[in-house]
């Protein structure tokens, strides 16, 4: 059986099913003041701190546009390679709802800023797909409304009313919840990358409203239900498997799919019907009367260009074309463009010390940074932007083994150190007296002398059991509280144990 | 274009506005005058005509992103029917 999560496939009782999703992506733009009003936008202030009489809605405040929220949906739209409209017009979105004080929300309709692009995403198998986006528009975000902190009252807080957002509406050409996850991802990384919005889920800054419908394999599009507010990678997927499920069933059924919007639980996985009326999909948008049309030039588009940074899949082909990076290797350091920038000043440090092209030492910068680093960063759970240790001394610690003065074993531990204690390499090297020993003539010596004084051992060895080796490995590293070289420790073994 | 009173009624219903039952005849009766006064609008060739946005030939205006309001909760709260603890306080919206 086939798991729907990466096919996109359900198996029904009737034949095969498939999935076809869609998603439309709230990101909150990176700004200090409001899309509209000149209040601010910073997270976990306190309530209605944060709200201009624009944003309060106060009869005859008049919105007027923050010219740099305009500039980062310009310049995502480029990010996405998409078609940027130079004349473009906002539109009210009316419906009621308590943590919307204006009664309409101001949005963009059928001239939204950014039109048509694509993204391409890495699937598991190694292969990649391109995801049409249909358009990116500018709109308000509405207020925090809290309904369980009084039995029958609900609390609205407006800090976040008329926060810019930008909505990325997808093609539906997600065919699978697996798709779905890494179009997200995809997504999430470009913003961050280029600074337009911080991609932080937990805080609600970006957040899905994912379409889902099933339909046999050739046919046409079947009836969609869009599912509200989805706020992490892996809720988008469950609820994708869920839902397709579901309407599977009704269908099956002999059912028919209502156009619906539904809700998510996470604690139950699954998704439910809101119990909004019909007609609350009847926005009745019209151009907004206090906004004209808005307009920029090639210059604000070309200036937008230009301050965008190498985009995370340039990045990724160039650290495969010029370092010889795996794509797993390639993949994993561009997702952050922050991991990217300290594995390129790392290796740049490593290059120099060890005298050897970048090329040459790129693969094995490339796993201690992925393994040891990562690994080290995600359980203490740190950002690679505090990181204890900086890419200097990362590389510091790496040429230290390539020119034979630690082990590996000796490396991992005076990494540990390193992490804890946020000192370099060499002075742990130096005040611990850590060099490893690699002089042959200092090892024949205690070589001979743990011959001497295990001739059980030796006798056995000699009887045949090759096993003995390891034993006699492990006496000479303790002899040498670990310091011996391991290499030339074994060669010099072989050749004692056979004279 | 007319309205019937079928719709008349879900306008009102998305407008959040009770209409009695008594007021449902005259007021699409009116309504339907308007709408009939601006078909004779419909009259006049729009086909090449940019749709005006503005009575006044200006240009959209643009903000820095600066903060330079907010910081009055108590002001935006004034006229609030009821607060806690700094929040709106409305009757219990769930969905």
């Amino acid at each position: 059986m086939s798991d729907p999560r990466t096919s996109g496939l359900i198996e029904g009782a009737s034949g095969d099913w498939e999935i076809v999703i869609g998603l439309e992506i709230h990101a909150q733009v990176i700004s200090q003041a409001k899309l509209f009003s000149g209040a601010a936008t910073r997270f976990g202030a306190e309530p209605n701190s944060q709200v201009s009489l624009v944003d309060a809605a106060m009869p005859g405040m008049l919105p007027v546009i923050n010219r740099e929220c305009i500039r980062q949906a310009v310049r995502t739209g480029l990010a996405l390679g998409a078609q940027i409209n130079k004349y473009s017009v906002f539109d009210r979105k009316n419906y009621f709802y308590a943590d919307l004080p204006q009664g309409y929300q101001i949005s963009q309709y059928k001239q939204p800023i950014v039109g048509p692009g694509f993204v391409t995403i890495d699937l598991e198998d190694g292969t990649s797909k391109d995801i049409g986006i249909e358009r990116l528009h500018l709109e308000q975000d509405a207020g925090k409304s809290m309904h369980d902190q009084h039995p029958d009252l609900t609390f609205v807080d407006l800090n976040r009313s008329g926060i810019a957002l930008m909505e990325i509406v997808s093609k539906p050409d997600l065919s699978s919840p697996a798709e779905a996850g890494a179009y997200l991802k995809k997504i999430r990384t470009i913003v961050r990358y280029i600074g337009s919005c911080d991609g932080n889920m937990e805080q609600g800054s970006m957040r899905a409203d994912v379409n889902v419908s099933v339909r046999r394999p050739g046919e046409g599009l079947g009836t969609r239900c869009e599912i509200k507010n989805v706020n992490s990678v892996r809720f988008v997927m469950q609820a994708i498997v869920y839902e397709a499920s579901r309407q599977v069933d009704v269908l099956e059924a002999g059912g028919t799919i209502a156009l619906e919007t539904r809700l998510f639980d996470p604690q139950q996985g699954e998704t439910r019907p809101m119990r909004s009326k019909e007609e609350a999909h009847d926005y009745r948008y019209f151009p907004d009367p206090d906004l004209l049309p808005l307009e920029f030039d090639d210059e604000f588009i070309a200036a937008a260009r230009a301050s965008l940074p190498e985009l995370p899949d340039l990045k990724k082909a160039r650290f495969e074309a010029d370092f010889g990076l795996s794509p797993y290797n390639a993949e994993v350091l561009t997702a952050e463009r922050q991991s990217a920038d300290f594995y390129e000043e790392l290796l740049e440090e490593l290059a120099k010390l060890s005298g050897k092209p970048a090329k040459e030492v790129a693969t094995r910068a490339a796993n201690w940074v992925i393994g040891d680093l990562f690994g080290h960063l995600n359980k203490a759970a740190v950002a690679i932007a505090d990181s204890p240790v900086s890419a200097a001394r990362g590389a510091e610690l790496l040429q230290l083994v390539d020119d034979g003065t630690l082990s590996g074993r000796m490396a991992k531990d005076v990494f540990e150190e390193m992490f804890a204690s946020g000192r370099s390499a060499s002075e742990i090297v130096a005040e611990k007296g850590l060099r490893q020993v690699s002089d042959s003539g200092e090892l024949e010596t205690i070589i001979d002398r743990v011959l001497a004084d295990n001739p059980t051992q030796l006798e056995q060895y000699r009887a045949g059991k090759d096993k003995v080796l390891g034993f006699f490995v492990g006496q000479v590293m303790k002899a040498t509280a670990g310091k011996a070289n391991p290499k030339v420790v074994n060669e010099l073994l072989a050749k004692k144990l056979k004279g | 274009m007319s309205v019937d009173k079928e719709t008349l009624v879900k306008v009102a219903r998305l407008a959040c506005l009770r209409l009695a039952a008594e007021k449902l005849e005259p007021l699409t009766d009116e309504l339907n005058n308007i709408l009939e006064w601006i078909e004779t609008l419909n009259e006049v060739d729009t086909e090449a005509v940019a749709p005006m946005t503005s009575v006044v030939e200006t240009d959209l205006r643009w903000r820095r992103d600066e903060v330079t309001d907010g910081d009055y909760a108590a002001d935006v709260l004034a006229n609030a029917p009821d607060v806690q603890y700094g929040f709106y306080a409305v009757p219990k919206v769930i969905e």
